[in-house]
């Protein structure tokens, strides 16, 4: 646990993760994450991971309020054991009652505009497309999609699962999100301080990138240096 | 002899005294009560009520808390 929390330190990330899992009561000197990563400098995002159906995931969203009083939380409804993906009506449904219940729910989702359209309706207060599958380091497979949802919605838009390097969190950025969520791929890395100082450096190269306008795509030469005065 | 009841806490059976009050089993575990949640038979109990509750024969208590995890 204090690995994780040196990494998330050196990441320089405003937002956490956390799961509800049970105390283990029989092992009383167990740590902690409060101990070790403070929820006043980081905020805490309750999340569902590991939830498969709307039920648990309410159930483990109302317990989360009930620890701290947190009302931002992520939503996660998975669909299917091997590819991970989000059960989208289901997760349709549960934004919308979290959000009636006084919930401001970020809400992880396939990189479909519609669906996206249709959670914002529904109250959600964060866009959190997949770049490809939970932990498979694919990068962004589907560009032109993240791009649609960016052109449609005011709302936040944080890639959510899927990356595999520093450069994925770059394309994110440019692309126009506000954020990306990682998790296994500096986790898993061989050096995962490292990489999380290279997640830090690319989401801020990423950001001034898209901010600064990049130019055209042309498909012939342009020079860069004048014709004119040619020797 | 206290007659013993039987109840399940995060899913172990545990064999406690009849009528135990939920805020003195939690302070038995010694539960740091403010960084926790408590589920009783699958509904939220109110922190400031637990001392309020008595439990009885077969009741489910969770007792949770965050881990870091996306």
């Amino acid at each position: 646990m204090a690995e994780c929390a040196k990494a998330i330190k050196i990441s320089g990330a405003d937002i956490v993760t956390v799961a509800v899992r049970r105390v283990n009561i029989s092992d009383k000197k167990k740590p902690l994450l409060m101990d070790f990563v403070d929820p006043k400098k980081v905020t805490y995002l309750p999340n569902t991971a590991g939830c498969f159906n709307s039920k648990e995931a309410l159930r483990t969203l109302r317990l989360a309020r009930e620890i701290g009083g947190w009302k931002l939380v992520k939503l996660e409804v998975l669909g299917d054991k091997k590819n991970l993906f989000p059960e989208m009506i289901e997760t349709l449904n549960s934004t919308e009652i979290l959000t009636k219940e006084g919930f401001k729910v970020m809400v992880y989702c396939n990189d479909d505009p519609l669906m996206a359209k249709r959670l914002e309706n529904a109250g959600a207060a964060a866009i959190m497309p997949l770049a490809a599958p939970i932990g498979s380091g694919l990068g962004i497979l589907n560009k032109v999609n993240i791009q649609i949802i960016r052109k449609q919605t005011k709302l936040p838009l944080i890639i959510d699962a899927g990356l595999g390097q520093a450069s994925d969190a770059t394309i994110a950025m440019e692309l126009g999100c506000d954020g990306v969520l990682v998790n296994t791929a500096i986790a898993k890395a061989k050096k995962p301080f490292e990489m999380a100082k290279a997640f830090k450096n690319a989401v801020i190269a990423g950001r001034q990138s898209y901010l600064s306008g990049r130019i055209e795509k042309k498909i012939m030469g342009d020079p860069s240096s004048p014709t004119k005065g040619i020797i | 002899m206290k007659k013993k009841i039987k109840i399940k806490i995060n899913g172990k059976l545990n064999i406690i005294d009849d009528k135990t009050k939920v805020s003195v089993l939690l302070r038995s575990l010694k539960v740091p009560l403010r960084k926790v949640a408590i589920e009783l038979n699958r509904e939220i109990v109110d922190k400031k009520k637990l001392n309020k509750i008595f439990l009885k024969m077969n009741d489910k208590l969770e007792i949770v808390h965050f881990i870091g995890g996306g």
